[in-house]
């Protein structure tokens, strides 16, 4: 059996979003750019994508900007903010959780001189409102913090965030990546100015992601050259891509809430028998539903390393991801868990399950009793473990 | 990203688990950083007649156990000092970069546990 619970990383591209796509690569190939039939042809499934994504995110065609995929969006606004908004302060706040794509950006920033806040999550993976409203300044032009975290799933409060920028006029970025297709989000409803989203994480192609920029908000321009999206985004429009965003998009968003509710089934049913079956496990994060992605699971497993566990769930065709250090080629440990408070040790026996619409109760079962056998397998060389099991002897 | 050798070890790696009565011990690595290797030694004439190990670790970690301690039977206590973490990666067929540092800890284990032996004796 083959299953894949890392949807977190990347969907499949749903086979109707293909369909839509396959024209746009030999038949209506002009240059969206061009005067010309081929072009002008090719423009019209730019703008027809442009109305779908605007529709599903409650915003205005000319709001949104076709980009590379989420981490061009997210470089987008906070450096095309800062830019813009430089001479009224250089003060950023964002969160210790954030995609590497904001993070990283935001260390870039700080070298130019740019001060940046960084807030913690508590326990459960949540910045609250209160400790964004604390780090305001005078000179604060920018808040980013992200819709749904992808390690954790945890669900930022950004309604109110968004609220209490608007009120302090500070412009308010939302990394909406993890977010779409699987929770209602709604740009005028949630207070948004910025938003990011890719859509190869929602049965989408990869290489397309889209910014909205609420108009009136100034944000400099990001890849220089020619006059596409409005002089905002040079590059050639990517034709098929942006038609599969546009249709993936309105699919995905079709019904969130029936979405939503298979995969919380099959995820409570996986964390319900890990927990149950498996001793010495904790999920990190929160388990309350309207507090976590429907998909996302994540669990440390004690006295054992992560990759791993990752590595013989794959020999058992079993795809999911890890927190621990090795799987990264870094040697921390996921930033996210260890803001949650999650000791190093413990974070590198994490693994995250991210579920998909396909998955179904059999691959869940099949995945906890390969689980099982793993963390057994592992333990049994682990010196940690039979340290425990010494003291628990002792004891 | 690892080789066919390499994942054939972790999949199923030899001389796994505690030793009774083992003449020596060495432990190096810690938790924190993700990885510990803890090697038992059986020595007769200062000569290795069996090893085993237990690692909390990655794959290139259990894999580099199992490889050095399969390394390491039958030869003397010398020879044993004389491994080096890069014949461990020749014989694993190479390591990716970010996971020279586990065939390190094995070289690093091996020592440590042929040090306390030889402390313990002397």
């Amino acid at each position: 059996m083959r299953v894949y619970l890392d949807h977190s990383a990347t969907t499949a591209t749903d086979k109707r979003v293909i369909e839509k796509m396959l024209p746009y690569f030999s038949e209506i190939y002009g240059n969206a750019s061009s005067q010309h039939t081929f072009g002008v042809d090719a423009a019209k499934a730019v703008e027809n994508a442009r109305i779908q994504v605007a529709k599903a995110l409650n915003a205005s065609p000319n709001e949104i900007y076709f980009t590379s995929g989420g981490t061009e969006s997210d470089n987008m606004a906070l450096r095309g903010v800062v830019d813009a908004h430089g001479k009224k302060g250089r003060h950023v706040i964002t969160t210790s959780i954030e995609h590497h794509a904001i993070i990283e950006t935001c260390k870039m920033l700080e070298k130019q001189g740019v001060e940046v806040t960084y807030l913690t999550p508590d326990k459960s993976g949540i910045v609250s409102v209160e400790k964004v409203k604390e780090a305001m300044r005078e000179d604060t032009i920018l808040v980013s913090v992200m819709t749904a975290n992808s390690e954790i799933g945890s669900i930022q409060p950004i309604k109110e965030i968004g609220a209490l920028c608007r009120e302090r006029k500070i412009l308010f970025h939302t990394d909406a990546v993890q977010a779409i297709g699987n929770i209602s989000v709604d740009v005028k409803r949630d207070n948004i100015d910025l938003l990011s989203l890719s859509a190869h994480k929602f049965y989408g192609p990869k290489g397309v992601g889209v910014i909205y920029i609420r108009n009136g908000v100034k944000v400099s321009r990001f890849m220089i050259g020619g006059e596409q999206e409005r002089k905002m985004r040079a590059g050639t429009y990517n034709t098929p891509g942006i038609v599969g965003a546009g249709e993936a998009i309105t699919l995905a968003c079709a019904d969130i809430e029936g979405h939503a509710k298979h995969l919380s089934t099959l995820r409570n049913h996986l964390a319900k028998r890990i927990v149950e079956e498996i001793p010495f496990c904790s999920i990190n994060g929160t388990m309350d539903n309207d507090k976590r992605l429907p998909g996302n699971l994540n669990v440390t497993f004690d006295f054992i390393e992560g990759e791993s566990i990752l590595l013989m769930l794959d020999m058992a065709g079993i795809a999911a991801s890890s927190g621990s250090a090795c799987s990264s080629g870094s040697l921390e440990p996921s930033h996210v868990l260890l803001s949650i408070g999650v000791p190093a040790e413990r974070a590198h026996g994490s693994i995250r399950f991210t579920l998909g619409r396909d998955n179904d109760l059999e691959q869940i079962d099949y995945t906890v009793d390969k689980l099982k056998e793993t963390v057994e397998r592992l333990r049994a060389i682990s010196p940690l473990f039979k340290t425990v099991e010494g003291e628990k002897k002792n004891v | 990203m690892y080789n066919d050798k390499v994942l054939e070890a972790f999949k199923n790696p030899k001389n796994v688990g505690a030793m009774e009565n083992a003449d020596a011990e060495g432990t190096v690595g810690n938790a924190s950083c993700g990885d510990i290797m803890k090697i038992y030694l059986k020595i007769e004439n200062d000569v290795i007649i069996d090893a085993k190990f237990e690692t909390f670790g990655c794959a290139a970690a259990i894999a580099s156990s199992s490889t050095a301690t399969e390394m390491i039977i039958g030869k003397t206590l010398d020879e044993a000092l004389k491994i080096k973490n890069s014949d461990v990666i020749e014989k694993l067929e190479g390591l990716p970069p970010q996971k020279i540092h586990c065939s390190v800890l094995a070289e690093e284990a091996i020592k440590e546990a042929i040090q306390n032996y030889r402390a313990k004796k002397a």
